[in-house]
């Protein structure tokens, strides 16, 4: 048996590849142990072409969702516990254009840093009254909104005492299938960012920083949640103008 | 320009939230195409989860809305009508690395794949070819049988995608 892998031992590697520039995180960030098997070697090849599937998209409509499901604390007979809140900002491509009625889906752990699926077994309790699922539609200023309750941090085997900062995770769609964006959220302040080589994989400064949602106080509402904004830019090409809005 | 917001891994836990019932079944009376992503040790990835955009059989990418149709009495999917053509499907792989897909043969020849993983910083694209483009002539032979789906008997095709390693299938990257 070789000796555990230590955080001392991932916060060096975690610095040999700081400053890397790139909007996206590296696929062969090794920090991130579950990366090494799992990503090309070979360099991606380039499509360059106007009629490519790719630059249209699924489209989803009213029917896709109800508008329960962007208040994850209405799910259950219950209230969730944890700390209540909201998290809206707008979905945009890289041209600012707002990403309009497009789907926004998001899950997360519970207060306690639990999922609700058999295969996490953190000794965290179940939150009878949470499920951790929402989605709603983008509006026509491609805004989004969520009420739910604030994720617990949770432990995970990359390594040795091993912890994700909280965080919520997004799933968007653009117009564009090559706009397709799958992230995670997470809170300001948090004290585990230097130590989570997932977060760290986002190697640029600024670019890391986007994925951190901002406290907004007059988004909060009295006696109720706590507000949070956190605003999305779609990568890739979008569709053509007369696609947007459709 | 806007900077992009950074991907993140979809993690192990997406399971609960983002497959839904007949994520796999486009359309009916199609064809079915099938495989499994394998990691560079040549081991069945469990916790991958496949999408799928595509044209309808007469190249129209025209995509219905309705893939997650819920019921508005008690908030249950329901699904496509399966008289409209949505041209989006979601599919995890199994405990076996295995995933499988129910539609029509898209008009312009390929169906759009884009894979996400634990252990995937940033999602994948490919394409399955069901047949010869001019696209796949751009290729060194080796690289280009990665791209197409091999007929396994009638109506059905096999399709297996290999993250890394020697047969490692081509990802797309389109700028
Ligand atoms: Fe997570």
């Amino acid at each position: 048996m070789s000796e555990p892998l230590k955080q001392a031992d991932i916060d060096q590697e975690i610095a040999a590849r700081a400053g890397e520039h790139g909007e996206h995180p590296a696929r062969d960030y090794a920090p991130y142990r579950s990366t090494l098997l799992r990503h090309p070697h070979r360099p991606l090849v380039v499509v360059k072409d106007p009629d490519a599937a790719e630059l249209s998209g699924p489209v989803f409509g009213v029917t896709d969702v109800t508008t329960l499901d962007n208040d994850l604390t209405k799910q259950h007979p219950g209230e969730p516990l944890g700390e209540r809140i909201t998290v809206r900002g707008r979905v945009l491509d890289r041209q600012g254009r707002p990403v309009r009625g497009q789907l926004v889906e998001i899950w997360q752990a519970n207060a306690s840093g639990r999922y609700l699926h058999q295969r996490d077994d953190h000794p965290a309790p179940l939150d009878p009254n949470f499920t951790g699922v929402g989605r709603c539609l983008t509006g026509d200023d491609g805004g989004y909104l969520f009420t739910t309750i604030k994720p617990g941090p949770y432990p995970w085997r990359n390594h040795l005492n091993a912890w994700r900062p909280a965080h919520i995770h997004f799933s968007l769609f653009g117009t564009a299938f090559t706009q397709r964006l799958v992230t995670q959220m997470y809170f300001p302040g948090d004290p585990l960012f230097p130590y989570d080589p997932i977060m760290q994989s986002v190697t640029d400064e600024s670019a890391r920083q986007r994925l951190v949602a901002g406290y907004v106080h007059e988004l909060s509402e009295p006696e109720y949640s706590l507000g949070y904004r956190w605003d999305i830019v779609l990568d890739g090409p979008a569709g053509t103008w007369m696609e947007e809005g459709r | 320009m806007n900077h992009p917001t950074p991907s993140q891994t979809v993690g192990p836990f997406y399971g609960y939230a983002l497959p839904f019932p007949g994520g796999g079944d486009l359309a009916s009376g199609g064809i079915g195409v099938h495989g499994h992503v394998y990691d560079g040790a040549g081991d069945p990835v469990p916790d991958a989860l496949l999408e799928f955009w595509q044209a309808d059989e007469h190249g129209s990418l025209a995509g219905s809305p309705g893939t997650l149709r819920r019921d508005p009495t008690d908030g249950s999917v329901l699904g496509r009508d399966g008289l409209r053509f949505t041209g989006f499907g979601r599919v995890p792989t199994d405990q076996d690395g295995h995933w499988a897909l129910r539609t029509v043969v898209p008009g312009n020849g390929y169906i759009s794949v884009c894979v996400f993983a634990r252990g995937l910083l940033h999602h994948l694209y490919t394409r399955i070819y069901l047949g010869p483009d001019a696209f796949l002539d751009a290729l060194p032979a080796q690289r280009r049988r990665t791209l197409v789906a091999t007929p396994e008997r009638e109506g059905v095709y096999r399709f297996d995608i290999h993250l890394q390693g020697e047969k490692e299938t081509v990802f797309l990257d389109f700028g």
